[in-house]
């Protein structure tokens, strides 16, 4: 560190006391060293070690999404009028014309006809978010399955998740300013929902939208946050994100020669950045090759919005689909007294909509409370290896799974030639019941994993050969696992589960036990107990059983 | 054959056979299973006969009623008017095959001429809408734009923005558009079938219904500008495409950079 400082000062000095620079490139590099310092951060960056493996990409391709959405985003803005002033259309596109619309939306259209390559850009754009949110969600699966979220990585697990909803909501506002039929209709529900709220909601109406709806306020509005306020706090958050990446440095899955003390794989620079930057442009081309064939919100078909049209399947983009279907299989429960409304049918899911989220997001330190785990971990964990936990992430998936559906029931209904009613009543048992077989089944196959790699490290992989011994008896060959694998299917630790302090202290003294305690330690042993674990081979069974007794 | 035979104790052997049999299965049955479409037996006996009160005995009285009064099965014929029977026979809804949430539309098996002396009879019950001339209908002189506007408000609702259908409560829906000619669509707005309200033209005018099969012909027929329309369904199919192949793309393509590392040999 104080040789690379004393390399910066020594820009300062006149140059007679140092080499003169061999080439013009190095001499440029000395000059933005001895103002920037760039040697220093290179020097402790450009051969940061980063491991190998397709899942540790996947956050790579929401920054490069993320990337893609800026730099079309920005093509949109100098076409786009966040106006909701009336006009008459007379451009391009004949279905439309002579037809009473908002500049936002007349803007929109001619961005789609009559800017060059502007629908491109703005199915580049739309896609981009669609993929964006999706590898959001994936990279945090990721995340979450092989609890990367462990110390000292928590604080990062809130940034994603702070990424992960500004995203959608961000992509919410997006989709709502072209003011076509859809994304009206969708302002229009965002509105019910801020009415449903007691006491405030009609208020909070009133100042969002500047009057009654749709007033004229709502799209100059919503563009304001969706293109400076929200991107800025988003990228923000980025880079906190990728400086606690690099601080932390990467996770790594258990193997040979990789511990909790080093990162095993290939500096920055150069693989990775050629990696890296290869991969940008490779999530580029698909996004633009995705955007070439399908339509994205063809808001020409869907028409400028008027509060008295609608059209059916009026759903929200699919991250915001799990909200439409908290609202479907709601009852319409409404309670009214003393001249007032209280919603309950939008109420008690605006309710559930950050519960869903909130109950992933809090998960890393309910875990950290039950393990009382305060190590620091790098290397990733077989989700088989976490049963609890790996059972918990499927169940919140199938929970969200089974909001998407009831989210978009009508169209299960119209394609599979099923009642809708039958299918939001079944939506609405499964909420309930769906997660809790998910959870109970998840654990179930972890087990059986885990009870697997047990029997594959003490007698070896089954090869589905049959030999005939001499003396008749057929056993099928076994074939030993090589010392890496074995590593990989016995490198993680097991922790037994705590036990509650003894009833009475060591003079005698009825001990003060909190519930606090029995609800952790209960926890803790469906976490670690027989029922959480399989014990993992010892070095002893796996000698005695190896040690020249053939199999079984 | 030798490079395949070697892996067949590959532990992800099981995976591969398993996955072609599937496909084996799957192949096999879209090849051999029967085709949808029935042959109806009553159909040469009601081709025999010629008159309409003939045709309607045979192939409507029994829901109906000889008379056309209605019963338990079917409602009352009297003041339908020919629109009805042209709608209803000529797109195969009727004579229904079962009772349901609702008759599907499926294949017609009149003649147009039978079809006309059916609706002629059924019209004599009672005054009722009568089926439209060609001038009516005809997409050519229709505004596409103001029926767009119709469309939107009167029948988006149910039928979706560009008239891909949609469903309604327990089990109805409504259908599809796209392969519904000009006339049949003039005839269910004045005659209202099944699930779906009336438009006479004390309700909307005559020009106005004209407007919105021009509309409808127009947004079935034109070509997408955008790429494929992926149903013209809205956010749904749209998150589905996403997910599938926008993000299945790029894992795979995360998967193959990550497969390509720069080792120097292979492990």
């Amino acid at each position: 560190m104080s040789a690379a400082s004393g390399a910066a000062s020594g820009g300062a000095k006149p140059s007679s006391s140092r080499a003169k620079p061999a080439n013009k490139a190095e001499a440029a590099a000395d000059w933005a060293d001895g103002r920037l310092g760039i040697y220093s951060l290179a020097k402790s960056n450009l051969r940061k070690i980063f491991p190998d493996h397709w899942s540790f990409m996947l956050g790579e391709i929401c920054l490069y999404t993320f990337i893609i959405i800026i730099l079309t985003g920005v093509y949109l803005t100098l076409f786009f009028k966040p106006s909701m002033g009336e006009v008459v259309y007379h451009g391009s596109y004949m279905p439309l014309n002579g037809i009473r619309m908002s500049e936002a939306y007349a803007s929109t259209l001619d961005i789609s006809f009559d800017v060059r390559g502007g629908l491109l850009i703005r199915q580049i754009h739309h896609w981009a978010a669609i993929l964006f949110v999706a590898a959001m969600l994936v990279h945090m699966m990721r995340v979450f399955f092989t609890g990367a979220f462990r110390k000292p990585r928590e604080i990062n697990w809130i940034f994603g998740a702070m990424l992960l909803i500004l995203g959608m909501f961000d992509g919410f506002m997006g989709y709502s300013l072209p003011d076509d039929l859809l994304s009206g209709t969708g302002i229009r529900f965002m509105e019910g929902a801020v009415l449903a709220v007691p006491i405030v909601g009609t208020y909070l109406q009133m100042f969002l939208f500047g009057g009654q709806f749709p007033g004229d306020d709502i799209i100059p509005r919503l563009f304001t946050v969706h293109v400076l306020l929200i991107p800025g706090i988003m990228l923000g958050l980025l880079v906190a994100h990728l400086i606690l990446v690099f601080y932390h440095k990467h996770t790594q899955f258990a193997g040979p020669g990789r511990t909790e003390k080093n990162v095993v794989g290939m500096p920055l620079m150069p693989v990775y950045m050629a990696k890296a930057g290869g991969f940008f442009f490779l999530v580029f081309g698909v996004t633009s090759v995705v955007s070439a064939i399908a339509t994205v919100n063809p808001i020409w078909a869907y028409g400028p919005y008027r509060p008295d049209q609608v059209s059916t399947d009026a759903q929200p983009d699919w991250y915001m689909g799990f909200s439409e279907g908290l609202i479907r299989l709601m009852p319409g429960w409404e309670i009214r007294a003393w001249g007032h409304t209280l919603n309950l049918g939008v109420f008690i899911p605006l309710m559930i909509f950050p519960l869903v989220l909130v109950a992933i997001w809090v998960y890393p330190f309910i875990e950290a409370w039950v393990t009382g785990d305060k190590r620091e971990h790098h290397i990733a964990d077989r989700p088989r290896n976490a049963p609890v936990r790996t059972s918990f992430g499927a169940a919140w998936i199938s929970l969200y799974l089974v909001l998407l559906v009831a989210g978009g029931n009508d169209l299960f209904a119209t394609h599979f030639h099923m009642s809708i009613n039958s299918i939001t009543w079944t939506m609405r048992i499964a909420f309930f019941v769906v997660p809790v077989l998910t959870f109970i089944v998840t654990k179930r196959i972890c087990m059986g994993l885990q009870r697997r790699d047990r029997d594959k490290v003490l007698h070896g992989r089954e090869s589905g050969i049959i030999k005939r011994l001499p003396h008749g008896e057929f056993i099928e060959v076994h074939e030993p696992l090589s010392p890496a694998q074995l590593h990989k299917l016995t490198a993680h630790d097991q922790l037994r589960p705590v036990e509650l302090p003894a009833a009475v202290d060591e003079n005698g003294v009825k001990r003060k036990i909190t519930r606090s305690q029995k609800l952790r330690a209960k926890l803790s042993r469906g976490y670690f107990g027989e029922e959480g674990q399989i014990a993992k081979p010892t070095a002893e069974e796996y000698r005695e059983i190896t040690s020249g007794h053939g199999h079984h | 054959m030798k490079k395949l035979s070697a892996r067949r104790r590959h532990p992800l052997a099981a995976l591969v056979v398993l996955l072609f049999a599937l496909a084996a299965t799957g192949g096999l049955y879209a090849a051999f299973a029967p085709a949808g479409t029935a042959q109806a037996d009553s159909s040469s006996q009601s081709l025999a006969i010629e008159e309409g009160k003939k045709l309607y005995a045979v192939g409507c009285s029994s829901c109906h009623g000889l008379n056309g009064q209605g019963g338990t099965d079917g409602p009352s014929l009297v003041g339908v008017g020919s629109a009805a029977v042209d709608f209803q026979v000529g797109t195969g809804r009727m004579p229904a095959q079962q009772p349901g949430a609702q008759v599907p539309a499926k294949k017609n098996i009149y003649s147009q001429a039978q079809i006309d002396q059916l609706a002629a009879y059924v019209a004599s019950f009672g005054p009722g809408p009568v089926a439209p001339t060609k001038d009516q209908y005809d997409t050519a002189k229709g505004d596409v734009s103001a029926g767009g506007e119709l469309f939107r408000t009167n029948c988006a609702q149910c039928h979706n923005f560009a008239g891909k259908g949609g469903a309604l409560t327990h089990g109805k829906y409504a259908p599809a558009l796209d392969n519904t000619s000009p006339k049949h669509i003039y005839e269910a707005m004045q005659t209202g079938p099944q699930n779906m309200p009336a438009f006479p033209d004390s309700v909307m005018p005559e020009k106005q219904k004209r407007d919105i099969v021009a509309f409808v012909r127009h947004t079935a027929e034109a070509p997408s500008p955008g790429g494929m329309d992926l149903g013209s369904l809205g956010p749904v199919t749209e998150g589905l495409f996403g997910w599938i192949f926008g993000l299945g793309a790029l894992i795979a393509v995360a998967i193959w950079v990550a497969a390509h590392t720069s080792k120097a040999k292979k492990s």
